[in-house]
């Protein structure tokens, strides 16, 4: 009998199916989530986010103050003074514009602001180049954001809407970044399910909840925030004998994500239905594999499609979609690794001079494991090259040969690249 | 006008200091503006609090106290990096009894717009306890005419609430006395020393003022914390408006200017007696103002002092008074007799 079939919530016939692309899937998400303060500047593929926010703004369908800034470093600031004031805030960005607000992107961190911010991936100049990749997101991956990736434009909504909440979380406390792959998200129109307004403004619990905080010259816990009634100083100088123990402040808060993380994809598949992995880490086909990939981003997706072909082949082959790159799930990672023969690492960035950063995670992760997997790096999809799923067999094919021989002779491969 | 009165501002022996600026919510009175020293002295309390790291002499602090007897209710302070900034808030130590926040150096105005901007937004849900939020920015030279002149004219062109306070101590003071974009030309600092060769900074101030003045928000002014009243006043106005504010205060820096502790106040007045920095305000109805002591020499000028009288008493005017600078002196005198007269020409009520 099927009386134990799960239902959500909300079943799928209460959600409103549309299509739209991922930057207004974002836009979407933001307008349901009851935000205060959106602060942005125009940089291609971010643009349409704030665009399409900006209707909502002059048609009158938020509350929202936005704020069209002078430049990204503005954004940033903006938002960081919003967020102190008390304030549900949000901004969005890429590459050129992260860079150009990067000093203060560290600072909202460290001032402990849930600011939650779309970064529609692109690459870094020069070359100049508006299309794919994912230095932007490593060029921050040391700020104390929490990083989050996403595949398809219904995890895109999905996951700014949990970012909120993850980001609030009287536990964490934290800003949010969710990467988006400019185009192959930010620009392609996909079909996916909304949920109704009330239902996401119960889920945030509403507006924006304060902290409270014991602070030496009051006698009761204050409100974490600029407030009259209880004045406190934000942004202090800090010298040698406090600065190393507020930054490992920050690295204890940041140990509290990954069961918040978890906890709310748990809380978003009893609502809506739909979860991603444990909301940290998505393991496909892993369990028995010989070979697994480790991928971030819309790339996953075409990478999941051959792997789910060649499984139904008979291959032991699995991937490993990281989905939060910060606080990076080290020791998941070596338990989901563990009985993998090799491990093909893809990283859509290239540090020259070193490896990519998602490799040195893995190679991380992996360490201190008895019997170590082989370990490969693949640089693939600079400034939004594509990744068909020829080039991912072509990839497969190449590391059978490497775990057939049991040894790696380059490290570091190119994926798609003339040479 | 009806009857306002004041929250509980007198000291209480034994209360903490910081208790005199709590604002509970739904406080709706507004402190009354007293022009008094002596009652200013004794119902007053400035939201800078002793203990700060300022220098001896430093009137960047006495620029934050006047203002802050000029509040009208609840404020939260935005500072830009910098020594006002670095010295008072020193964790874990804070001298600031009113809430204030410091993020970096050249994003105050952003920040205030934020702050601003969240303000409004709670107000229109109904999350504020109070009827409005004053935001006041505290900033250096070079965090106003430098490197923070793109988020402080951006948000003056969006029209954010708030009132910028520039204490402008004419150069990079808190990094070691660099030149800035607000250092007066021949000054001596430490990237523009007086050489054999060249004599000190060899462009002129920027006339950061006019340019806010430019930007046609609802009130600019000069002042100075010397003529305190004049400034009390001005920051009450500032506030006062629907909109942007700029006031530009010269703020003396004897470590940097070179000159004993004990005359930062006089240097100030001097600033002004010799129209080396003429007070005046600006609104879009009534065009430039002067105010105070510009006002009255303006209308004998027999009040109006020679430049030599601002420089000699300051160290980095010092090569400026050799004999074989005499030249240079005269120059410094046109410069400032030709801004001063371009004042005169604008300003409504100056005599013609
Ligand atoms: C982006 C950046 N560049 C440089 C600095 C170093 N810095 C800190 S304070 C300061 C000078 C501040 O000068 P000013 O704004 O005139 O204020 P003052 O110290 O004179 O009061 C500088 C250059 C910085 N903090 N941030
Ligand atoms: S260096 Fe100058 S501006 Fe800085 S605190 Fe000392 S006197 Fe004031």
């Amino acid at each position: 009998m099927e009386k134990t079939v799960f239902k959500p919530k909300i079943p799928i016939e209460k959600q409103v199916l549309t299509t739209a692309n991922g930057d207004e899937a974002v836009a979407y998400a933001v307008k349901q989530s009851y935000v205060d303060v959106v602060a942005a500047y125009p940089i291609t593929p971010q643009t349409i986010i704030v665009e399409k926010y900006s209707e909502f703004v002059n048609d009158g369908l938020v509350h929202t103050e936005f704020i069209p800034v002078e430049s990204e470093h503005s954004a940033m600031s903006a938002c960081v003074g919003a967020a102190a004031a008390g304030a549900r805030a949000f901004t969005a960005t890429s590459s050129q514009g992260l860079a150009l607000m990067v000093e203060i992107v560290y600072i909202a961190s460290a001032l402990r602001l849930p600011i939650v911010m779309a970064v529609v991936n692109r690459a870094l100049s020069a070359p100049i180049n508006i299309h794919n990749d994912h230095s932007d997101a490593y060029l921050m991956r040391d700020s104390g954001w929490i990083q989050l990736f996403v595949e398809n434009v219904q995890e895109t909504y999905d996951t700014t809407i949990q970012a909120f909440k993850i980001a609030e979380d009287p536990r964490v406390q934290l800003p949010v970044a969710v990467n988006l792959d400019g185009f192959f998200l930010s620009h392609t129109l996909e079909n996916f399910y909304m949920l109704p307004d009330d239902t996401v403004y119960e889920f945030l619990g509403g507006p924006r909840k304060l902290v409270n905080v014991k602070v030496d010259y009051f006698s009761e816990e204050v409100p974490l925030v600029l407030n009259p009634a209880r004045p406190l100083t934000f942004g202090s100088l800090d010298l040698y004998d406090y600065y190393f123990e507020h930054k490992v402040q920050q690295v204890e808060a940041m140990k509290n994500v990954p069961p918040v993380v978890r906890e709310i994809n748990e809380e978003w598949y009893k609502l809506t239905g739909r979860r991603y992995g444990d909301g940290v880490v998505d393991a496909y086909g892993v369990e028995d594999a010989d070979i697994v990939i480790v991928a971030m981003g819309s790339g996953a997706g075409t990478i999941r499609s051959v792997v789910k072909k060649l499984r139904e082949k008979g291959e032991k082959i699995g991937l490993l979609k990281i989905r939060m790159f910060r606080p990076f799930p080290y020791s998941d990672i070596a338990e989901i690794l563990s009985g993998a023969k090799i491990v093909a690492v893809m990283d859509k960035a290239i540090g020259p001079g070193s490896f990519g950063a998602l490799y040195e995670d893995i190679a991380v992760s992996l360490y201190d494991l008895d019997e170590r997997p082989l370990l490969l790096d693949y640089i693939y999809g600079l400034g939004g090259r594509d990744l068909p799923p020829s080039l991912v067999y072509r990839m497969i094919e190449e590391v059978k040969k490497d775990l057939e021989s049991k040894s790696v002779e380059r490290k570091i491969r190119y994926l798609g690249v003339r040479e | 006008m009806t009857v306002q009165t004041l929250p509980e501002f007198p000291v209480k022996k034994g209360e903490p200091a910081y208790k005199v600026w709590i604002f509970e919510p739904g406080w709706k009175g507004e402190i009354p503006l007293n022009f008094n020293l002596r009652q200013l002295a004794e119902q007053k309390r400035p939201v800078l609090l002793p203990g700060h790291r300022l220098c001896a002499g430093c009137t960047a602090p006495l620029v934050v106290k006047l203002a802050s007897f000029a509040l009208r209710g609840p404020t939260i302070f935005v500072n830009a990096t910098g020594c006002l900034e670095v010295a008072s808030t020193i964790f874990p130590y804070t001298s600031w009894a009113a809430p204030w926040i410091h993020v970096a150096f050249e994003n105050a105005a952003a920040v205030a717009g934020g702050v601003e901007s969240a303000i409004k937004a709670l107000k229109k849900t109904g999350r504020l306890p109070y009827d409005h939020v004053d935001v006041i920015v505290f900033a250096g030279d070079g965090g106003t005419f430098d490197i923070g002149f793109q988020a402080l004219s951006g948000m003056a062109e969006r029209g954010h609430d708030v009132l910028y306070i520039l204490y402008d101590n004419e150069a990079y003071m808190n990094t070691g006395i660099q030149r800035s974009g607000g250092t007066p030309q021949f000054a001596s600092t430490t990237t523009s020393p007086a050489g054999e060769v060249i004599p000190g900074k060899t462009q002129a101030k920027k006339p950061i003022a006019d340019i806010m003045v430019a930007h046609r928000i609802p009130y600019v002014a000069t002042a100075t914390p010397a003529h305190w009243m004049d400034f009390m006043k001005k920051v009450r106005r500032g506030l006062e408006v629907n909109g942007p504010a700029f006031i530009h205060a010269l703020s003396d820096c004897n470590r940097g200017w070179r000159h004993e502790t004990d005359i930062s106040v006089e240097i100030m007045r001097r600033a002004v007696d010799t129209c080396y920095f003429p007070l005046w305000e600006w609104t879009p109805e009534q065009g430039y103002m002067l105010t105070d002591r510009s006002l009255a020499i303006a209308r004998n000028p027999a009040l109006k002092q020679p430049i030599e009288k601002y420089i000699e008493v300051q160290g980095r005017f010092r090569h400026l008074l050799k004999p074989e600078n005499k030249e240079l002196l005269k120059q410094f005198q046109e410069y400032v007799d030709k801004v001063w007269e371009d004042l005169l020409r604008r300003a409504s009520n100056a005599p013609k």
